[in-house]
C-alpha cells in the first residue's frame, strides 16, 4: 500500500488520535500535544517505505508525547504521575526485542509494555478492538519468550 | 467534546507550515468564476483547479511534489490576496513566485510568452506560437493553453482562434468569456 498524501492521513487519524490524548492528558494538555504529534508525524513521513499500520504508526508518536507531557512539570495541576515514566528504555529494548514479530503482534506489544496504552486504545490503533489487542500482546510475549528460551 | 476545534486544526496547518513542512499546501479561493482550488510548492504556486476534485487534486499534487501535501490557508493567502485583487479589478498583474518547474521546455517556453500577453489583450494561438519562435505549432500551442497549470494568472484566456472566436477553455467557454469581459478585452 502506498503512502497516502498527508492530508489523507491527517484527517483519517486526527480525531481519534486527539481524542487519545485527551484521555491521557487532559484538554487543554491535549492540545499542544496533538499539534507536536502531527508535526512529528509530518517530519518523519517521506521517510515512511509504506502505508500500512500508518494508525498504529499514529498511536506510537501521540503516546511518546503524552509521556513526554507528564514529564514536564507544571504549575497549575498536579496529576497524578504515570507509572511509565521509566518506559522509554523498555520502548528500546522491546523495539530490539520484537523485530521478528508479525507487525499487529509487534504494535501490540510495544504498545502495551513500551508505552503502557490499556487494550483498548491498542486495540484503536491496530484497528480492531481490545480483546484482538489483548490477543496480538501475548501471542507476541509468548513468540518472545520461546526465542529467549532457544 | 473531545473534537478537534477548528481553532486548533488551523493551527496545526499554520505550524506545519511556517516550519516548512509541506511539500505543497493547498486552499480554496472564492471566484467569480467559482472557487479555484490553488496549490502552492516551496518554490511558488504549482496549481490553480476549477472544478477540483480534492481527492484527485491530493494524489496529483503527491505525485508531482511530494506526500506531504497539507491543506494550508496561510501559504495560500498572498495568491488569494492578488486573484481577489484581480476579480475586483484593481490588479492587472501578478506578481507571485510560480512552480513551473515539472513543465517541458516547450511548455514552459509557451507560458512565459503568454505571460507578456498584457491584461485586456487578446493574441491568436498561431501568433502565440511565432512569439514563441514555433510559427506552425499553434496547434501544439493550443495543447499547451488547455494544459495550462496556472490558469488565470497565466492568461491563457487571453488567446483566441485567428477568425476572432473564443474557440476553447479548459474551464468551460463561459469562464473565458467571463474573465476577457471582466479585462475590458470583450464587450
Amino acid at each position: 500500500m502506498s503512502l497516502p498524501p498527508f492530508e489523507r492521513f491527517y484527517d483519517q487519524h486526527r480525531e481519534e488520535i486527539f481524542g487519545f490524548l485527551v484521555r491521557r492528558l487532559g484538554r487543554d494538555r491535549a492540545e499542544d500535544a496533538f499539534q507536536e504529534t502531527f508535526l512529528r508525524a509530518l517530519r518523519a513521513y517521506p521517510n515512511l517505505r509504506h502505508g500500512e499500520h500508518l494508525r498504529a504508526w499514529a498511536y506510537t508518536i501521540a503516546s511518546r508525547i503524552a509521556i513526554d507531557e507528564h514529564r514536564r512539570p507544571r504549575a497549575d495541576a498536579d496529576l497524578p504521575e504515570l507509572e511509565s515514566l521509566d518506559s522509554r528504555p523498555a520502548f528500546a529494548q522491546l523495539e530490539h526485542l520484537a523485530d521478528q514479530l508479525s507487525p499487529t503482534e509487534r504494535a501490540a506489544v510495544v504498545l502495551r509494555y513500551g508505552y503502557d496504552l490499556d487494550y483498548s486504545d491498542i486495540g484503536a490503533a491496530l484497528g480492531s478492538n481490545a480483546t484482538a489487542a489483548r490477543q496480538a500482546a501475548s501471542a507476541g510475549i509468548r513468540r518472545l519468550r520461546q526465542k529467549e528460551l532457544r | 467534546m473531545n473534537a478537534v476545534s477548528p481553532d486548533l486544526d488551523r493551527r496545526f496547518r499554520n505550524a506545519a507550515a511556517d516550519e516548512g513542512l509541506l511539500d505543497a499546501a493547498y486552499d480554496f479561493v472564492d471566484s467569480p468564476v467559482g472557487p479555484l482550488l490553488v496549490a502552492a510548492s516551496k518554490r511558488g504556486v504549482c496549481r490553480i483547479s476549477y472544478d477540483a476534485d480534492p481527492e484527485r487534486e491530493l494524489d496529483h499534487l503527491a505525485r508531482d511534489f511530494g506526500v506531504r501535501v497539507l491543506r494550508s490557508a496561510k501559504p495560500i493567502d498572498p495568491a488569494r490576496r492578488e486573484l481577489d485583487e484581480y476579480f475586483e479589478g484593481t490588479r492587472r498583474e501578478f506578481d507571485l513566485p510560480l512552480d513551473v518547474a515539472l513543465l517541458a521546455d516547450f511548455n514552459r517556453r509557451v507560458l512565459r510568452e503568454l505571460a507578456r500577453v498584457p491584461y485586456g489583450e487578446v493574441v491568436t494561438y498561431g501568433e502565440l506560437a511565432a512569439r514563441s519562435a514555433r510559427p506552425r505549432a499553434a496547434r501544439a500551442v493550443g495543447m499547451v493553453m488547455n494544459r495550462n497549470p496556472l490558469p488565470i494568472i497565466l492568461p491563457c484566456h487571453r488567446v483566441i482562434g485567428a477568425n476572432g472566436k473564443l474557440t476553447g477553455y479548459a474551464g468551460g467557454l463561459e469562464r473565458k468569456e467571463t474573465l476577457l469581459r471582466l479585462e475590458g478585452a470583450i464587450l
